[in-house]
């Protein structure tokens, strides 16, 4: 096979895989079903692994599909089906249109074995003694999954509302405003800060970052030792002119000594086309041999790390991890600044009377801890499982995932949790769980949804409008799905009804709490349930009245 | 005169500058609806049918809704949309009721009829669901969102006591004819939910209305000189307790009704009798009342009553 039509292959294939995890990440209307989304997932090396662990099926052997590939052709996966790998060759690519003639090129550097060994298994290590923490914020695909729904999304819906704004103006309503719900400022800054070091490596230095601190990239570069298919020199023809060199974005070959790092080479085909003599080949060991008139063996090299680079890399990671330490009071007053709510506030200056101004609530809300969405189980575990790609972020029809700073403390940082100040758990959907590619979110059926109580609705009489203000109000109880909360005789004035809950029927869907139209403090707030449990179902009752056949009037 | 805004919050002081500037035009869109003179009764009540056959008959009894709906006008109807609840469980205005009123609409010589509601679940959940939107378009109709505040025109309500502006849904104020078609609902706030309660739908905050009396709210905004020209309250499947959208099929009651107005306060108060209520005793219907939205007390009514 040429080495132009491999190269060709491979663009392809990787732009196919881009584009469908653009579109599964970008889907703001919710209109991919979740069977497609679990298909362009399903090859994603570390959440195929935890899915394995979680839920222990066929059905996520996805990872196992990828070690096999590795074994026979290499690292196709990095330069094909990772999202983030692809996107780093697209901003390498788009970099090199704004660069100087020499700068444009790539050229050989020595591997930082040390860094990259140590940060795998120190992300094995912490991983098998209970931190995701190093998995989430390293695995590629994840990361991918957040910088997407970060910054890239909110974009495409200012577009959209665009688009629709100029339909609008003829009474066209195929396209329809969304809201961009934006993402708590620290989660924004250490994920920018991420984007960054990406960024710079991928403008700089091709696939550093696959080649550095990625551990699924050392894990199957390491596999890759091994494997059938690699890119070799054929030594016999070859005029050490270097042009495969300077196209080499993993920076893995090394032309003056004819060697190839294939722990590196991420299979991506770009030196083949390039070489003037065909002397750089995709193939076994036997197919070289048939090329080759010298009896040379091709060896991998193992060079000494590069100590300055090193230092460097070092920084950058000191630097992310900086970002992380941010100071918890610092994430309080964040979440202080998410607390207010859509449209209270009346606007001054109208011209209109303004309305009457409403007392603020004064309890502040005593939460214990976080809710974790349905499907987690409990807080520890849910944290443990979930690797913080925002999948169920982006696929929730009611936008309550939001991803958390510290709500669940260091170890569970970007996972997602129930922002009820953004939105209310739908009763009959289970999407978040249908689309979780790790199985942090266990598929459970929709009728043991309904029941899973992930945590309990508590009142705050002091706060409640019908307490402050002696009149009804009962959103709360209105947007109850199960009427865990209850319209009860209110003690003081029997003209009126005040909320009540019911612990044991309550799901912990935040309904309730998203209603309550008190600020700044919520008169109804679901306190997370550690480990979920399984509430009672509602009692149903048969209706006393029947239907007359005559007018009551 | 439409006047959309997008990136809404950005655009806060645009929005009601322009507000402000629209409402002249706005005003003479409408309010050459039908009065009460023309209508020969002031209620008609149906029972024992089908939505669609109950809603022929009704027509038939005032004179078809050529009487609303002219030649070339665009139609808004608001049902009841709030949640993401299947027909049978009465949460939502009847899907064939709705799509019977479009048909009429559009044989009438409608050019656009719109169907909206500002849900409390997820919009899009709701409106499939519910089934509304599938049989709106079988029906030639339009869904249209109402999730986001672009939509949403600042008005003035002069005689609102608690309620003195609102943010409207543009449809309303553009469309020529206005429809509220309501479902007959226990609330566990507001005790009913009818056709005054369902206006809650047609604005953005309804936070403050939750904040600042609701009763009084609903009746404020009964109040807005933009009014429906048209009630028809779905009472096919009532819902009788766990309102406003219900825990089980078992909280519902096929009554098999049907009312029709003009009059806001008086559909309540029917709507009331049916549901076993003292209309009375609901504050809003009262407050409503009391400002001259309509008359309560139905034996003032001439009622046109049918039985299929």
């Amino acid at each position: 096979m040429g080495g132009s039509l491999l190269k060709k292959i491979r663009v392809v294939v990787s732009l196919v895989f881009f584009t469908s995890f653009l579109l599964v990440f970008l889907d703001f209307r919710r209109m991919i079903p979740e069977d497609i989304i679990n298909g362009v997932t399903w090859l994603q090396f570390i959440p195929s692994v935890l899915k394995f662990l979680n839920v222990f099926t066929l059905g996520a052997i996805g990872f196992v599909v990828v070690i096999v590939l590795s074994l026979i052709f290499g690292r196709v996966y990095c330069s094909s089906v990772c999202p983030l790998g692809i996107m780093q060759d697209i901003i390498s690519w788009f970099s090199r249109k704004f660069k100087k003639k020499r700068a444009r090129y790539f050229k050989f550097s020595k591997p930082h074995n040390k860094l990259r060994y140590g940060l795998l298994i120190l992300t094995v290590l912490a991983f098998i003694t209970g931190s995701v923490l190093l998995v989430n914020l390293l695995d590629p695909y994840s990361n991918f999954g957040r910088i997407i729904t970060f910054f890239l999304k909110p974009l495409v819906i200012w577009f959209n509302n665009f688009m629709s704004f100029l339909l609008g103006k003829v009474n066209v309503y195929a396209l329809f405003p969304v809201e961009v719900k934006s993402v708590p400022f620290m989660v924004f800054l250490l994920q920018l800060g991420i984007l960054v070091v990406i960024g710079w490596m991928s403008v700089f230095h091709g696939r550093l970052f696959c080649n550095t601190l990625c551990p699924v990239g050392t894990f199957l570069g390491f596999l890759s030792k091994f494997s059938v298919f690699r890119i070799r020199f054929d030594k016999s023809s070859c005029t050490h002119c270097g042009l495969c060199g300077m196209a080499c974005k993993a920076s893995c070959l090394d032309v003056k000594e004819q060697l190839v790092d294939v722990t590196r080479c991420i299979s991506c085909f770009d030196c083949l086309p390039v070489c003037s003599t065909t002397s750089v080949i995709y193939g076994t060991k036997k197919q070289l041999k048939k090329l080759e008139t010298s009896s040379q063996k091709v060896e991998t090299s193992g060079d000494k790390p590069d100590l300055s680079k090193r230092k460097f890399i070092f920084g950058t990671i000191a630097f992310a991890f900086g970002t992380v330490g941010v100071t918890k009071s610092q994430s309080r007053i964040q979440l202080q600044d998410t607390l207010k709510p859509d449209g209270l506030q009346v606007k001054k200056d109208t011209g209109f009377v303004t309305p009457v101004a409403t007392l603020q609530s004064t309890v502040p809300e005593d939460r214990e801890f976080p809710v974790c969405p349905p499907g987690g189980t409990s807080i520890d575990d849910f944290n443990y499982r979930c690797t913080a790609c925002n999948l169920c972020v982006n696929a929730c029809p009611s936008d309550v995932l939001q991803p958390s700073f510290f709500e669940y403390g260091l170890k569970g940082i970007l996972q997602p949790r129930m922002d009820y100040w953004k939105g209310f758990c739908n009763f009959e959907c289970t999407r978040c769980m249908d689309v979780c590619p790790t199985g942090a979110l266990l598929p459970i059926e929709i009728e043991t949804k309904k029941l899973t109580q992930l945590g309990i609705a508590k009142f705050i009489k002091d706060n409640c409008i019908v307490h402050t203000e002696k009149t009804d109000c009962g959103a709360c109880s209105e947007h109850c799905p199960t009427k865990a909360v209850k319209m009860v005789p209110y003690e003081e004035d029997d003209r009126l009804v005040i909320p009540e809950v019911d612990d044991k029927i309550c799901i912990g869907c935040g309904a309730c709490e998203f209603a309550c139209p008190t600020t700044p403090f919520k008169a109804i707030f679901v306190n997370g349930n550690s480990t979920h449990k399984i509430a009672e179902k509602p009692k149903e009752e048969a209706i006393q009245k029947s239907a007359d056949e005559d007018f009551p009037f | 005169m439409k006047r959309r805004e997008f990136l809404g919050k950005s655009a806060k002081t645009a929005i009601v500058g322009g507000a402000v500037f629209s409402l002249g035009g706005i005003n003479q869109a409408w309010g050459k609806g039908v009065t009460s003179a023309d209508m020969p009764y002031d209620l008609v009540a149906v029972k024992g049918g089908e939505p669609g056959v109950m809603f022929d008959l009704a027509m038939n009894a005032i004179g078809g809704m050529g009487k609303f709906v002219k030649k070339n006008q665009t139609v808004v109807i608001k049902p009841n949309i709030g949640w993401d609840r299947t027909p049978d469980r009465a949460a939502n205005t009847n899907p064939e009721l709705v799509k019977k009123i479009i048909e009429h609409c559009l044989a009438a010589g409608a050019k656009d009829v719109f169907v909206f509601d500002h849900t409390c679940d997820t919009w899009t959940k709701c409106y499939k669901t519910s089934g509304i939107e599938k049989y709106v378009k079988e029906a030639g109709g339009k869904m249209v969102p109402g999730n986001t505040e672009n939509y949403y025109q600042e008005i003035s309500i002069p005689e609102g006591k608690k309620l003195k502006t609102a943010k409207v849904h543009e449809l309303i104020l553009e469309s020529d004819v206005f429809i509220n078609v309501p479902v007959l609902k226990h609330h566990s706030s507001t005790k009913l939910s009818l056709a005054m309660k369902n206006l809650m739908g047609v604005v953005w905050d309804r936070r403050f209305w939750h904040k600042n009396d609701l009763h009084q709210c609903i009746a404020d905004y009964a109040t807005y000189q933009r009014k429906p020209d048209l009630n028809i309250m779905d009472g096919y499947n009532a819902l009788m307790k766990n309102g406003p959208q219900g825990v089980s099929k078992s909280d519902v009651l096929n009554m098999k009704a049907q009312l029709i107005s003009t009059d806001m306060v008086a559909i309540d108060a029917a709507a009331a009798k049916l549901f076993g209520a003292e209309p009375a005793n609901i504050p809003f219907i009262r407050n409503a009342e009391e400002m001259h939205v309509g008359t309560m007390d139905l034996s003032k009514l001439s009622i046109k009553r049918i039985k299929v």
